[in-house]
């Protein structure tokens, strides 16, 4: 059974280590560089048919009827409504509110409403344009201000799905003292995901084991739990394989269990395997995407940069249904004060309902956003008191021993001046931002320099970890390869190498003895969902604890000795399963103890652990055409032990990257809750010629509680990238840069405020 | 649907071997390499022409095989990332792409290497904006291109050290 994870272990120095911290090359990468990789669209099984969805055309409104015409063989095809499902007509997620297929209303545009079936996909697609569903509109609401000013009740009483407050010391009584009060508003737009492998599932049903899903996800088990549900069957008759994933970034966490509920259904009426594939446009319109945000600030400060009170109003825009809201919220509302100590601060925070589709987890969920706000808003407050903004950051930042906004004393060493200062010097920040200042005036190229410091904590929020209870399974063979049983997947981020490092490490092995099985519900246990920046940091612990359990059963056994070579294993792992049967070890998660979270009050100790990071952006903006390019980027950060440099550096690259898409490109067209870009043609990502260098620095502080020493970082990178380079652009223009994506569009009329 | 034109017989090469297969002459080469050739490496990722997933080079040329109808590979040469290594040896590039973390999900990784070797056919040792150039009709969500762009260096370098 699990190992014990007590304090002697806690406390423990970190010791040398012979795989952990090498660039180990990625345990998959051959497959995928050779094309041999089995993504699910590269999967046909036999008797297979097509499938696809039929969704509503309008926002909001009754659905009176539907109606099957054209020129179609309608008896050819499998049909499936609402009426169709077995079970609870749902996608079970936090609460049960969003239906799988609506049956009466449609609360967004592109609620899925009827499926269809089909050997012929071609015919498929033209018997799609041929459902005519009739809907009578009711009125709908579209943004934040008309599902706060409840134009429209479209969700529960209030239009909010969640709210939060955060209260830290006496917020009201601290105005008093404050020799400048600076209040400021910040928005954020949505953001697609844009994984590159559209999302897809295929399921078989079988009359005895129920049915079978394949597929792109993050997160087994939520696919898992959403289809028993909807079937009304036992767990055992469920079974959930994820397959070669082609990115996630959040946007596999929640949506898949709607396609996979919908191949279900459309296999288990068909009594065939049925594969549903989203062409681009499909996805990006009707899968989740980043909450837009609204942040209010109001901060007050003394003449010498102290920070006295910060109040701060944080809304996002959850669409349709709850979904993931509550959660993305939490994160983005304990993030939003930031690495800073400031002794009085309010956070009121809340996710309101629109009749668009559901909102959901994009990496960084929520604290980019608020993150956005309050590193746009501390370059006001500086330029306000008359301070450099690094130098009123300096005079706020916390150390340890201090308290975050939730309440919760910091016990790692942090040092985000000594951070802030690395990223300077290896920027040239001081230098440059004072020849830019001189040159712009003459130039119509206008170069800037700017920069934001942050936190990101790793992991479930608060006793988020303690509820999922995790799991992880090692399995020893009597060749003596050791396979880690574990539900996280591997989407790119390189769980497969990471889980083989650390198990390697742990057992005296070299990491071609590791494997990792394929996750699969009737075979894994239940490690979580792969999300939160907890994969290396709290699985990987798992993985290593699993590792030390059969290493234990081996000396407890006498069959190996402490100290022994890496080719005894083998021979030792053989003896055992003859004598003894199966050498397998099961890890639980345990809370560490002296964590503690208040779930009423939204206090304690939000996280196990934050990483720490000060990111420096240096744009060029044409003041002709308003626009703005990113020229060079320094990202230094703290994550505790690295496990794989080239993967942890693959990590912030790419995180970089998604939050230039995030601040300068990426800007989702709304019309009547609708995506009306929804195509790579005119909602633009960033390519290879719109990538800075990006030059990454990791500091290395090992975490006591972490594999290795390791923290989390595959969502950090996205919470200062797009601050830093808003920040830059105010610097080379002098415009309030107050709203991401930073268009040149909006950068005109962002310029307008500016008086030369 | 309005009376459907018939197949095609359509003779070509994929990866050096001469092949011959029956397929209406729009359908798209991204559909048949797949589905009637089994060469499921070459990815669709948007299916108009953006992200590059699809890339394949016929004659030389990378082009993005959504866009292309079957029946211009009539007696053409077509490559697509099955055909880049020899046998278990890897190409340099693949080879660069494992060490130096030029794939990551994977997704854009068969494109992409055909679109590196495309490059690296016309410009044997391209200097960062070449390369960059080189790249820039194949999207990447994972890595931010760094990684890319040090696979594609370090390749060109292991080759020259090994030639």
């Amino acid at each position: 059974m699990g190992k014990k994870t007590g304090q002697d272990q806690i406390l423990r120095p970190p010791v040398e280590t012979r795989i952990i911290g090498k660039s180990v090359p990625r345990k998959e990468g051959r497959e995928k560089v050779t094309g041999r990789a089995r993504y699910v669209d590269d999967i046909a099984l036999p008797g297979m048919l097509y499938g696809v969805t039929v969704r509503s055309s309008a926002a909001r409104g009754r659905i009176l009827g539907i109606h099957f015409e054209g020129d179609i063989p309608w008896s050819e095809f499998t049909i499936v409504t609402a009426k169709d499902i077995p079970g609870k007509n749902c996608v079970a997620l936090l609460i049960e509110d969003q239906p799988c297929l609506a049956a009466e209303f449609v609360n967004h545009p592109e609620e899925p409403v009827v499926l269809l079936a089909h050997r012929d996909k071609y015919l498929l697609q033209e018997a799609r344009r041929a459902v005519r569903i009739e809907i009578e509109p009711l009125p709908a609401i579209f943004s934040i201000e008309d599902s706060l000013a409840r134009t429209q009740t479209i969700w529960g009483k209030d239009n909010i799905f969640k709210s939060f407050r955060v209260e830290k010391g006496d917020v009201d009584s601290a105005w008093a003292g404050a020799d400048f009060i600076v209040e400021g508003t910040y928005e954020t737009g949505s953001q697609e995901q844009l994984y590159i492998e559209p999302q897809g599932m295929i399921a078989r049903p079988g009359p005895e084991e129920g049915v079978t899903v394949w597929g792109s996800l993050q997160c087994p088990y939520y696919v898992h739990k959403a289809l028993v549900l909807l079937f009304g069957l036992p767990k055992d008759r469920i079974r959930v394989v994820q397959t070669e994933t082609g990115g996630g970034f959040g946007g596999k966490e929640e949506y898949p269990s709607m396609i996979a509920a919908h191949a279900a259904l459309l296999s288990w009426k068909a009594r065939q395997p049925v594969k549903i594939i989203y062409d681009r446009a499909e996805d990006m319109v009707a899968t989740t995407k980043r909450h837009p945000s609204r942040t209010r600030h109001r901060t007050a400060v003394t003449r010498d940069g102290k920070l006295l009170a910060m109040e701060i109003d944080f809304t996002i825009d959850g669409g349709a249904y709850e979904t993931l809201s509550p959660v993305v919220l939490s994160r983005g509302t304990i993030h939003a004060a930031g690495p800073y100590n400031c002794p009085n601060v309010r956070i009121l925070s809340r996710a309101v309902a629109t009749n668009a589709p559901p909102h959901g987890a994009f990496r960084g969920f929520g604290a980019p956003q608020s993150v956005f706000a309050l590193e746009r808003h501390l370059d006001r407050v500086a330029n306000t008191i008359g301070l450099p903004p690094d130098e009123l950051r300096r005079r706020n930042f916390i150390h340890e021993g201090q308290t975050l906004a939730v309440g919760q004393v910091i016990h790692e060493k942090v040092n985000m001046g000594h951070l802030m200062d690395r990223a300077f010097e290896l920027s040239g920040y001081h230098a440059k931002r004072k020849r830019f200042d001189a040159e712009n005036r003459e130039n119509t190229i206008r170069r800037g320099i700017g920069f934001a410091t942050f936190l990101h904590g790793a992991g479930f929020t608060g006793s988020g970890e303690e509820y999922l209870a995790s799991e992880v399974a090692a399995d020893a063979t009597s060749d003596g390869r050791v396979r880690v049983m574990a539900a996280s997947t591997e989407m790119g981020q390189g769980t497969n190498t990471i889980f083989s490092q650390i198990a390697a490490e742990t057992l005296g092995l070299g990491v071609e003895q590791i494997e990792i099985a394929q996750p699969d519900t009737a075979s894994v246990p239940n490690s979580g969902p792969t999300v939160a920046s907890r994969t290396s940091m709290i699985v990987g612990k798992l993985v290593e604890s699993a590792a030390r359990g059969i290493q234990q059963k081996l000396f407890q056994s006498g069959l190996l000795k402490p100290g022994y070579a890496a080719k005894d294993f083998a021979g030792a792992c053989r003896q055992y399963i003859e004598g003894n049967g199966p050498l397998r070890s099961l890890a639980k998660y345990q809370h560490p103890r002296e964590l503690h979270w208040d779930d009423n009050r939204y206090q304690g100790d939000a996280y196990g652990a934050y990483a720490w990071g000060a990111y420096v952006a240096e744009v060029s903006v044409d003041m002709r055409t308003a626009e703005a390019r990113v020229q060079d980027f320094v990202a230094v950060q703290e994550v505790g032990k690295v496990i794989n440099p080239v993967l942890a550096a693959g990590q912030i690259e790419g995180g970089v990257a998604q939050g230039i898409g995030f601040a300068l490109y990426e800007n989702v067209v709304w019309q009547e809750g609708r995506m009306v870009n929804g195509q790579m043609t005119n909602y633009v990502m960033p390519t290879s010629m719109d990538v800075p260098p990006i030059r990454v620095y990791f500091e290395e502080i090992p975490y006591a509680r972490g594999p290795g020493g390791a923290k989390g970082i595959g969502e950090l990178p996205l919470d200062g990238t797009a601050p830093a380079i808003a920040n830059a652009i105010a610097h080379a223009t002098g415009a309030d840069i107050t709203r991401i994506p930073v268009t040149p569009e909006a950068l005109m009329e962002m310029l307008e405020g500016v008086h030369a | 649907m309005p009376d459907a034109p018939s197949k095609i017989r359509v003779r070509c090469h994929v990866n050096g071997q001469q092949t011959e297969f029956e397929a209406y002459p729009m359908a798209r080469l991204l559909d048949v390499l797949r589905e009637q050739l089994g060469l499921t490496g070459t990815k669709e990722g948007c299916g108009e022409g953006e992200c590059g997933a699809c890339s394949v080079e016929i004659d030389g040329v990378l082009v993005n095989s959504c866009l292309v109808p079957v029946l211009q590979a009539e007696g053409a040469s077509i490559r697509t990332i099955e055909g880049v290594a020899d046998g278990d040896r890897l190409h340099a590039v693949q080879q660069a792409f494992i060490t130096h973390g030029g794939a990551q999900c994977g997704i854009c990784t068969p494109g992409m290497i055909l679109a590196a070797l495309n490059l690296l056919a016309r410009h044997p040792r391209p200097t960062e904006p070449q390369i960059r150039e080189g790249l820039a009709g194949n999207l990447c969500r994972c890595t931010g291109y760094m990684k890319i762009f040090e696979s594609v260096v370090e390749a060109c370098r292991k080759t020259e050290q090994g030639a």
